[in-house]
């Protein structure tokens, strides 16, 4: 199997899932998805939010996905958990690229570009 | 609905105004159908993904979970959590579009993603004078090219995913992408911190098993975050063009 195989650990990838529980969980996504969306939106109207829920919110994307991204990176599922220089190397380059250029694009061509190159060196 | 001439304007406005973001929404949701696809979704399923939850972010986490056989309410808990930003768009739009009937409101909140939220929330603040009935063809004029460029450009990855070949590590496209979603946002020094304290506390829990210390993690670094900025550090990093 192909790219499964890396994403998944131990190479599975959604084999452990039943049709049945993988529609359960794009729909109940879906909805869930959907309330966090149309709750202010939809129930409360116009009356403003408490500052410091507003203030906690501002922080859950620079929250979370680092959270879920520092252990892919430096224990990468690919090779399994072993660190890879030549991934590490992409992820900074990255990450500088994108501070620096503020592009989404052009910091997923930089550190993909960077992990064909290091990984064709080594 | 009836369609008057400025709600109208104010539609092809809003789809012009969309057209810059279709360029890294493209290969994102091209992304998003090939590991999809190659994790072992079918089509159906990516697609359902795709149309039903259209959260990038948010659904690769999902799948990401899946892949480590995490248990289903850990997968719906974070999964909902990258989603959480959403509820602050939706109350800061709330203001703009509160007058709205509720079935437009409905469609709005499927249709509330970072490019529609970002376009129409500074389209709002620079003009206005608009109504409410303007605001909402604006905020569906936006979104007229980006919903059908996700579904479209998430079936083509499901379609070629599995020719591409494995030396391309695809895999790593997923936290890369994820990267360069997150580096942006980083414009204060509370975001910063936030950051950093989610790395610190993911690689820290990360012996945990299904990913089970995502979420203190996460929750500890948004408080992080706040508390930064009560301490008066929000300001922006660097001044951005035109902000």
């Amino acid at each position: 199997m192909g790219l499964g195989a890396p994403l998944a650990a131990g190479g599975r990838g959604v084999t452990g899932w039943s049709d049945v529980a993988i529609w359960g969980i794009i729909v109940a996504l879906g909805i869930g998805t959907w309330l966090v969306r149309f709750s202010f939106l939809g129930l409360i109207g116009d009356r403003a939010l408490p500052p410091w829920l507003l203030r906690h919110l501002r922080y859950t994307p620079v929250a979370v996905i680092p959270a879920l991204l520092a252990p892919l990176i430096v224990w990468p599922p690919a090779t399994g958990g072993q660190t890879e220089p030549a991934r590490l190397i992409a992820a900074i380059v990255c990450i500088v690229v994108g501070l620096w250029t503020r592009s989404l694009v052009g910091s997923i061509v930089a550190g993909m570009g960077t992990l064909y190159a290091v990984q064709g060196l080594l | 609905m009836t369609i008057t001439t400025s709600s109208s304007s104010a539609f092809l406005r809003g789809v012009r105004g969309s057209a810059p973001f279709l360029l890294p929404l493209g290969p994102f949701a091209f992304l998003f159908g090939v590991v999809g696809t190659e994790a072992g979704l079918n089509i159906a399923q990516v697609m359902g993904f795709s149309v039903l939850v259209i959260a990038g972010a948010s659904q690769l986490t999902a799948l990401q979970l899946m892949a480590d056989q995490a248990p289903t309410f850990i997968v719906l808990i974070s999964a909902l959590a990258v989603n959480l930003r959403m509820a602050m768009y939706s109350a800061s739009l709330a203001p703009w579009m509160g007058g709205a009937p509720f079935w437009q409101r409905g469609l709005a909140a499927y249709l509330l993603v970072d490019n529609s939220y970002a376009q129409s929330l500074a389209e709002y603040e620079r003009q206005p004078q608009m109504t409410v009935a303007e605001r909402m063809s604006y905020f569906f004029g936006a979104m007229l090219m980006i919903a059908p460029g996700w579904y479209a450009g998430t079936i083509l990855g499901a379609l070629v995913g599995r020719e591409i070949p494995d030396a391309l590590a695809l895999d790593f496209a997923v936290p890369i992408t994820f990267l360069a979603i997150v580096v942006p946002a980083l414009r204060t020094l509370a975001h910063v911190a936030a950051a950093m304290v989610a790395v610190i506390g993911g690689l820290a829990l990360a012996w945990l098993p299904y990913s089970l210390g995502l979420l203190p993690a996460g929750l500890l670094a948004m408080m992080v975050g706040a508390e930064v900025e009560r301490w008066g550090w929000a300001r922006p990093l660097r001044r951005e063009a035109g902000a």
